[in-house]
């Protein structure tokens, strides 16, 4: 068990997840879909006192989570989440989870039908570098965030910063908060996506609630 | 032999029972003795004897004890050298000092389901109205009694909150009924390998095991004590056709493939030509030494008639509203007798009353049985939310 005294910032190593965290109110109620190890649902556990639930497709990370005392079930998005009653969760977390999923819509829809409001972070189609691979190149865009060769990519659905604020727009949400991310994991709050973000974010979060 | 308290009056109508077996180690406890166990078949039963065994230390709060229920052909003897066959517990490698379940850190308890054959009241027994063994006239039981018949128990020693409650298979049935029944004496349920209710497949094999014991004509339908030779035949191919069902087809075929036993040729007859035959057989055969055939009848029956939901309006979830209990459901990817399928069920209709619930199925190909074989990873998962459970309540 995570003891108190460890320094906050050493529990989360990913930038990405400690910016996350830091959108979560103490004590709420939180479901992190694509859970991985456990560690962010661990910290906000342990650090925040949310009653936290976690699903996660790979086996070693659920059982990684469940060593750790954390409610986390095998599963997937696009299965699982309608069972879960409406309102179930303060925050509903899908990080980095986005572009391996079939039906984005109806999934966005359970995000917010179960949760208060939704964290939803991505890789940038529109980063400066992946843009330059496919315009010089001719390749396929990979890069750190991106890291798959197309053909075994399980990254099927790519977009941009501006495509989501379009998408989430559309389908009547609100976004309340955008950070963008750069190469050297600098992150800056937002309150809409300009040219120059979606050229230099790598990736970004979301925060969103139902219109 | 302890007994609870001393009678007073009015068994109306309840029917007492009268051990047949004396002397089994572990604890031996009479029940029901003021207040008889209303069974769900609307007998009533007591006093009726319990017999169970424990491991480990209760701590001074008594806050440390964990209910491990047993399996339809398990005991109570889980974790120590089998009385009567010598073998080793049924969950040797999981209960003990420094493993899954710590007999360091907790305090374990096993106790033998009611119309089992191991010292707790079933069908041997003797009916002190005739002086003769129940048989079939012993009445029909259910997994609410079998937990009814185990909360008396907890509540003898004086436990007001089992730490955890689990057991594999049947086990898992008591677990899941345990956490439905009684939430509030339960901190964490971790059904294993298990169903919220019993499948049409699963009755039907039940019913193959039924009919060989019921076929065998020394099963003389149930009034076989006295005499001299016992529905043994029947007994064993009814467990002869269980001991499949627990096995994959992947294992059978790593463990035995179609070797031949003793032989170099098959022998163009009806012997047990193949080294599976010749196992099956000896599983048979070494069964009926521990176990009573009207027993298998009675707790094969208590599982057939196993369904949480459609006791809740046939809805699973309404079986956990409000539920505190911290659940951990794990499977198996080679059960085919007990599916992922069911225990997902579960999951779901605890995700549906926003449970506090983890899952986990475990890569093997050991089949049903996985839950009591070998399986670092099964022993992993079990230590691990066991412990975090245990370090969260300051255990």
């Amino acid at each position: 068990m995570v003891s108190n005294n460890v320094p906050a910032e050493k529990i989360i190593d990913r930038v990405d997840l400690q910016l996350v965290a830091d959108m979560i109110k103490p004590g709420s109620r939180v479901l992190d879909i694509g859970c991985g190890d456990g560690d962010l649902l661990n910290y906000l556990v342990n650090f925040k006192q949310v009653d936290g639930r976690g699903i996660e497709l790979s086996q070693k990370g659920v059982n990684k989570s469940v060593s750790l005392g954390l409610a986390v079930v095998q599963g997937d998005a696009e299965d699982d989440l309608k069972n879960y009653p409406s309102d179930a969760f303060d925050y509903v977390i899908l990080s980095q989870t986005l572009q391996s999923i079939y039906d984005v819509r109806g999934t966005l829809n359970e995000l917010l039908r179960i949760g208060q409001h939704a964290i939803v972070s991505f890789p940038n189609l529109g980063y400066w570098r992946v843009r330059f691979d496919l315009l010089i190149q001719g390749r396929s865009p990979m890069s750190e965030k991106l890291p798959y060769i197309w053909c075994d990519s399980p990254n099927i659905r790519f977009c941009t910063l501006t495509d989501f604020v379009a998408l989430a727009g559309e389908m009547g949400f609100v976004i309340h908060k955008i950070i963008s991310i750069n190469h050297s994991g600098r992150a800056t709050p937002k309150n809409s996506v300009g040219i120059w973000t979606n050229w230099l974010a790598e990736e970004a979060i979301y925060l969103l609630s139902r219109g | 032999m302890t007994t609870v308290s001393n009678s007073n009056n009015a068994h109306e109508g309840s029917i007492p029972v009268e051990p047949a077996v004396i002397g089994m180690p572990g604890h031996n406890i009479v029940l029901g003795e003021q207040v008889p166990l209303s069974l769900v078949s609307g007998q009533k039963l007591g006093p009726f004897t319990v017999s169970y065994q424990t491991y480990g230390k209760l701590n001074a709060d008594r806050s440390n004890a964990i209910l491990v229920c047993h399996a339809l052909t398990g005991d109570q003897f889980a974790a120590e050298e089998h009385p009567i066959t010598g073998n080793a517990g049924w969950w040797n490698m999981v209960v003990g000092s420094g493993l899954p379940i710590d007999t360091d850190r907790y305090y374990v308890i096993c106790i033998n389901v009611l119309g089992g054959c191991m010292g707790t009241a079933g069908p041997r027994d003797i009916n002190p109205k005739t002086g003769r063994p129940f048989g079939l006239s012993f009445p029909l039981i259910t997994i609410t009694d079998i937990v009814a018949a185990q909360k008396l128990v907890i509540d003898y020693l004086g436990i007001e909150k089992l730490f955890c409650v689990t057991g594999g298979s049947m086990g898992a049935m008591q677990v899941l009924e345990w956490a439905s029944k009684y939430p509030d004496c339960v901190l964490c349920a971790i059904p294993i390998a298990g169903a919220a209710r019993h499948s049409a497949q699963n009755i039907a094999f039940h019913e193959v095991g039924r009919q060989a014991i019921m076929s065998d004509p020394d099963w003389r339908n149930g009034s076989y004590y006295e005499s001299q030779e016992l529905p043994n035949r029947g007994l064993s191919v009814a467990r002869m056709a269980a001991h499949i069902t627990y096995m994959s087809d992947s294992a059978l075929h790593r463990k035995f493939g179609r070797e031949l036993q003793d032989r170099a040729n098959v022998s163009y007859g009806f012997e047990a030509d193949f080294q599976i035959e010749s196992y099956l057989r000896h599983q048979g055969n070494s069964f009926v030494e521990r176990f009573d055939a009207n027993s298998y009848l009675y707790i094969t029956r208590a599982m057939d008639y196993f369904d949480l939901a459609a006791e809740h309006d046939n809805v699973l979830a309404n079986a956990f509203l409000n539920t505190d209990v911290k659940f951990c459901l794990i499977s198996f990817t080679s059960d085919w007798l007990f599916p992922t399928s069911e225990s997902r069920q579960i999951v779901h209709a605890l995700n549906a009353v926003a449970a506090s619930v983890s899952f986990v199925e475990i890569n093997t190909d050991s089949g049903h049985d996985a839950f009591l074989l070998k399986e670092p990873e099964f022993f992993s998962i079990l230590s691990g939310f066991i412990s975090a459970a245990a370090d969260q309540s300051n255990i």
